[in-house]
């Protein structure tokens, strides 16, 4: 992560509680049943994966990490969206009988440096219309991408509407 | 008022199934029509993502209207299990397309241009 770690001492016991209650929660949701046995289980090994990684989950204050979250989720939906239409943009492109396409290759630079925005980037820009990720140089935020036309690539490349809505979620300070 | 609940929750289930079918067969028809690699990965990497996720939605729907009431709890959790599948799908797929497609990338296959042959 390019964010700076927390340092302080109540920071690291936050870490590790969050990442205990999400890990037990996904082992009760899993697992349903609740004797003794399972959910004992479920606390050990909830407990040890909180403190081996803890540092994996929570990586900033919580505030700043909710608030983030919660665009995500409006993105989110957007882009569901989006890969409706990306969808029946190539289903009509696979279905017309004189296939319009006319793939190229085109590169393009972003301001985005942390991993989870470059990622989110890159997998929306596969799911999205026409558009798939080849590449991307996490040092200069430099993506590749293979374009089945040339409007889904204008897309991209001039009205830049994706990358907007990626660096407003998370915010890059 | 039972009845026309049902027939409605069952016309619904139909319909996220049918379209998930629908999208999964463009995808299929783009795999044999597309000419190159690359762009027989745009039909399989969206299509298949959006067809698998709307099958497993109209499974839910049904699940949890046909099996969930009045049974074991772990048997209710089951549309639980089908949501993480859904975005496990999400994350995975366009993931696994962008890795194959470095790959073919890197090794040097050419994308295929307006008026090549087909390979």
């Amino acid at each position: 992560m390019g964010e700076k770690s927390l340092s302080a001492k109540s920071g690291k016991g936050f870490g590790i509680f969050v990442t205990f209650c999400a890990m037990f929660l996904f082992w009760l949701l899993l697992s349903g049943i609740l004797d003794v046995l399972h959910v004992g289980a479920g606390i050990i090994c909830s407990a040890i994966i909180a403190f081996v990684s803890h540092d994996l989950l929570v990586t900033q204050k919580w505030d700043k990490m909710l608030r983030k979250s919660g665009r995500f989720i409006i993105y989110i939906v957007w882009e569901l969206w989006q890969i409706l239409l990306a969808n029946l943009d190539v289903a009509y492109r696979v279905l017309h009988p004189k296939m319009p396409i006319d793939p190229v290759v085109i590169e393009f630079d972003t301001s985005l440096r942390s991993d989870l925005a470059i990622v989110t980037l890159a997998n929306s820009i596969t799911l999205t219309p026409g558009t798939i990720t080849i590449n991307v140089d996490q040092e200069r935020g430099r993506f590749q991408v293979h374009s089945i036309a040339q409007k889904p690539a204008d897309a991209l490349l001039v009205d830049k509407t994706m990358q907007e809505k990626v660096a407003k979620v998370f915010m890059e300070e | 008022m039972v009845e026309l609940i049902e027939t409605i929750l069952l016309a619904v289930v139909v319909l996220f199934l049918a379209a998930g079918v629908f999208f999964m067969l463009a995808g299929a028809i783009g795999l044999l029509r597309l000419p190159d690699f690359y762009t027989r990965l745009h039909a399989t990497g969206k299509c298949d993502t959006l067809g698998e996720v709307l099958i497993i939605f109209g499974l839910l729907l049904y699940h949890i209207y046909y099996y969930s009431p009045g049974a074991e709890l772990s048997v209710q959790l089951v549309p639980v299990k089908l949501l993480f599948l859904i975005c496990f799908i999400f994350f995975a797929n366009p993931t696994a397309t962008h890795a194959i497609m470095k790959a073919a990338y890197n090794t040097g296959v050419k994308p295929w241009k307006k008026g090549d042959r087909r390979m």
